[in-house]
């Protein structure tokens, strides 16, 4: 099947590829790419795991294809941290055990830095709707909202 | 390289085109009838091609058509909403809220926020899902339906275009290009409840919209949408009737209550039985109405 030239910007590096269209954009970045901090839990757009951010905007990657992502530019939980410092959001996953397996963390990280980004100032109530998209099986959630509040107050003050 | 890390679940080859206009895609979709499917967020596209419900041979983006995304609102001529807006706009879009307020919780239902920002309207209603969350709010606010090909342009009311589960009027070559909604006064309300169980995340078990006009506390102008109890969304003409031209008394809203009920015709399944689906009805009728009365005056 014919494959499409797509130019991806992916954490400031920028990738020329040649993929087959049926490639999802998650498939594009763990395989392709080999950025494997996106994770695959349900592929079906429902648990979360595999957030990244799209031009600005949260999106589920399992539920879009590569070619679909043409031209964009695309965060990815590799890309939060700087050199030496963890991203306010990572620090305070660790801080409050916002963790315990560790699957859905990188796509509830990523989750909350768009949503932060665009409501500085959320309450709890609004970041819980907000990262009802994201599963996760082992917290029960309290020190996740625990974390993303956090974080917030850390990024307000920053 | 080698590869220590599964492969992530793919779809069945297929061979991609990104048309730049109606006519191409239009085109595509004739030439390829049957084989083809359109992409627009592929919010449903891509979960059916996963489950291999969905095997086209040809998927057909209509990401690079220019003129599909926006919302236009004129004091004269209306609202208009292109097929490829995204949900997740709709919900956030200031004069849709204010004015469209219906339209705006039903999109703002739809999944999660990160399915938000790539699902369209468009797609919603295409799709023919019987419980898609903006066909209620469009039936209760007169929507109609722009419809495109190769051959030319048509317009058909919402209440029309549906027609059985996954079913609607749209003809080989045909492709849903934007919605068209009157203008509407500050004496215009609107509500969509959906019924469900996860706050987000779920599909609706009933879902109702209700629109009114308000004037000297009497309602007129009166339009319910119910979604997810019959074969089709669908309009609750009987209750519409009950209550147009009347002031909303308990006891008229009863009675729109179970005439939309007995309009209904739900089903049993897994998320619910027809007897609580028709009861639900009569329940969300009264309330949506009651809204979109109080948001009138309001």
């Amino acid at each position: 099947m014919k494959k499409h030239p797509v130019s991806l910007t992916v954490n400031t590096d920028t990738y020329d590829l040649l993929i087959e269209p049926r490639k999802t954009l998650l498939a594009t970045l763990r395989d392709t790419i080999g950025l494997t901090g996106t994770k695959e839990g349900c592929s079906t757009g429902d648990c979360g795991a595999c957030t990244v951010i799209v031009d600005g905007k949260a999106v589920t990657s399992c539920m879009m294809l590569g070619v679909s992502a043409n031209g964009k530019e695309i965060t990815t939980v590799e890309g939060l941290a700087s050199r030496d410092q963890l991203h306010p959001i990572q620090q305070a996953f660790m801080d409050k055990g916002g963790y315990q397996c560790g699957f859905c963390t990188p796509g509830f990280i990523v989750a909350s830095k768009a949503f932060l980004d665009e409501n500085p100032n959320a309450t709890e109530a609004e970041i819980r709707h907000a990262l009802g998209n994201n599963i996760c099986r082992c917290t029960g959630y309290t020190k996740i909202i625990e974390a993303v509040m956090s974080a917030a107050e850390v990024m307000r003050n920053s | 390289m080698p590869r220590i890390f599964r492969e992530v679940i793919t779809l069945r080859n297929f061979e991609f085109f990104e048309p730049t206009t109606i006519e191409d895609a239009s085109n595509l979709l004739t030439q390829y009838n049957g084989k083809a499917k359109l992409l627009a967020g592929g919010t449903d596209l891509i979960i059916e091609m996963k489950a291999r419900t969905a095997t086209p041979e040809y998927v057909i983006s209509l990401e690079n058509i220019p003129g599909l995304v926006g919302i236009d609102y004129d004091e004269a001529t209306g609202l208009r909403i292109g097929a490829l807006t995204k949900m997740r706009t709709l919900e956030q879009d200031p004069t849709i809220r204010e004015r469209y307020t219906a339209l705006a919780e039903g999109a703002g239902e739809v999944g999660g926020v990160q399915i938000r920002h790539l699902a369209t309207v468009g797609g919603n209603i295409s799709h023919g899902s019987p419980a898609a969350d903006t066909a209620a709010p469009l039936l209760a606010l007169g929507a109609q339906v722009n419809i495109a090909s190769a051959d030319g342009e048509r317009t058909v009311p919402i209440e029309s275009f549906f027609l059985g589960p996954g079913q609607t009027v749209l003809e080989t070559g045909e492709i849903v290009t934007g919605f068209e909604c009157p203008p509407r006064g500050a004496n215009e309300g609107s509500q969509y409840i959906k019924q469900k169980i996860r706050e987000v995340m779920d599909l609706a078990f009933v879902g109702v919209a209700s629109s009114a006009k308000t004037d000297n506390g009497a309602v007129s102008d009166v339009k319910i949408g119910l979604a997810a109890v019959a074969p089709t969304p669908l309009r609750a003409t009987d209750a519409e009737a009950i209550v147009n031209g009347n002031s909303l008394t308990a006891e008229l809203l009863e009675q729109a209550g179970t005439a939309a009920s007995a309009q209904s015709s739900p089903i049993s399944d897994l998320r619910c039985s027809a007897e609580h689906r028709r009861e639900i009805v009569g329940v969300l009728t009264r309330r949506t109405l009651q809204a979109a009365a109080d948001r009138a005056q309001g």
